[in-house]
């Protein structure tokens, strides 16, 4: 078995005093796992760190094996990050949460699209903060738990929604959602708007965080915990105020 | 083909860094046909290094005597505390021989794919001795690597408040790097690093 394929580093872990476990979100294969021999020396160790675009070729005598990759770097997007504590925080949360997320070698090549633009806004954009919630949202529509945002729930009004249930995700307007305001999330305004602008207002980005956080907690993680990774991304936002 | 004690021997030995099962039956028979000369000195100097090396409960440095020789030694430069990962990296900055201030071993970087959290690295030793009066300076020396500076930005919030500056190594082109070698995030990193002659 051999395949060739675009990828994102999503993790590395130490293998033996040598090798590391690679962890890929590809373009056509998912998220793969693969040894990569000699990836704990000196010129490996940059390449396989997390956010970074590699081509990957994965070798294997059958397709259930785990296989061996070996990659060349395209793209080293940690290197530029790393005096940016929140960007590289928000690069280190997305890596981990696709990576607890996606089950592994089954294709999600919009998620892979949009991992490469959120990526590419971490490093580059302006309005990447948006960009992240935003890939938060798409992730939890391509994994089955998508919300709706179009119209309200109790009323089908499409303006003034404010709120989202917790139960079904979909969308509640001020008006409909008054009597149960306590139980509903806040829904940001600026996940109404069809592209990302300008960077959200801290507290509306906390808001949507959490909206997605409960979802992503609550039906992909199953109740249990949010990686450390986006906890920390988390707390480093709360700093920023 | 050995007896018990020999495949025991083996069997420890192949569990050493660098060492597989080949190499340790190399060592093992190594030791055994220079028994006087290496494998007692070996074995003594082996069990007074497990009786009396210890942590430094200041550093974490390992030495026989706590406070260890670094944070006991007077001529050492107490105003400046170099937070490294490890004693690896500690040895590894003694052996340039051009830092002779006071150290301090964390043990570990923040990663989420080993479980290892902020409770599990010594952070809390760390903001007490950067609150003392003599302590102006912190150098963060983590590995440029996205766990090592995660761990460098976390460190910086706790230390955040207390009256010391933190700088951290630079990151860029090595002695005797020729930038045609060099991979793109060194370069770039480089490049963001750079200042004026």
């Amino acid at each position: 078995m051999e395949w060739s394929d675009s990828g994102i580093v999503l993790s590395a872990r130490r293998h033996g005093e040598t090798s590391s476990l690679v962890m890929l979100l590809t373009k056509q294969h998912g998220r793969h796992a693969g040894l990569v021999r000699g990836g704990q020396g000196r010129r490996a160790r940059g390449l396989y760190q997390a956010g970074n675009r590699v081509s990957a070729v994965w070798r294997a005598r059958l397709e259930e094996h785990l296989g061996n990759y070996v990659c060349e770097l395209v793209h080293a997007a940690a290197a530029g990050l790393l005096d940016d504590a929140l960007r590289l925080a928000a690069l280190s949360s997305a890596c981990s949460v696709v990576e607890a997320a996606l089950p592994e070698r089954h294709p999600y090549t919009n998620i892979y699209g949009e991992f490469l633009s959120l990526a590419e806004d971490i490093e580059n954009g302006a309005a990447w903060t948006e960009s992240y919630a935003r890939f938060e949202l798409t992730l939890l529509a391509e994994l089955g738990f998508g919300l709706d945002l179009s119209a309200c729930a109790v009323s089908g009004e499409t303006t003034d929604l404010i709120y989202v249930s917790p139960r079904s995700g979909r969308a509640v307007s001020a008006e409909a959602g008054t009597q149960w305001r306590k139980k509903l999330l806040p829904l940001p305004a600026f996940l109404l708007r069809p592209e990302p602008a300008e960077p959200p207002p801290a507290e509306e980005l906390r808001a949507a965080l959490n909206l997605t956080g409960w979802f992503l907690s609550g039906h992909v993680f199953a109740g249990a915990k949010l990686p450390p990774a986006r906890e920390r991304f988390l707390e480093r936002l709360a700093l920023r105020g | 083909m050995a007896g018990n004690d020999i495949e025991r021997l083996i069997n420890y030995l192949s569990k050493l860094p660098g060492l597989g099962p080949r190499s340790a039956r190399r060592a093992a028979l190594h030791m055994l046909k220079r028994r006087e000369a290496l494998m007692v000195p070996l074995l003594k100097a082996l069990e007074s290094a497990a009786e009396n090396i210890k942590p430094c409960a200041t550093c974490g440095n390992l030495d026989t005597d706590d406070p260890c020789a670094i944070c006991a030694n007077p001529e050492r430069d107490g105003s400046l505390i170099c937070v490294v990962e490890e004693v690896a990296d500690l040895w590894a900055l003694e052996r340039t021989h051009s830092y002779k201030g006071r150290y301090h071993i964390l043990g570990g970087l923040l990663s989420a794919l080993d479980g290892v959290g902020p409770e599990d690295l010594n952070i809390a030793g760390l903001i007490t001795r950067a609150g003392a009066p003599e302590v102006t300076e912190i150098i963060l020396a983590m590995s440029a690597t996205v766990d090592g500076q995660t761990t460098a930005h976390f460190v910086t919030d706790r230390l955040k408040g207390q009256d010391v500056s933190i700088t951290r190594l630079a990151h860029g082109v090595p002695v005797g790097g020729e930038l045609d070698y060099l991979d793109d995030g060194t370069l770039s990193a480089a490049l963001k690093a750079r200042r004026p002659l």
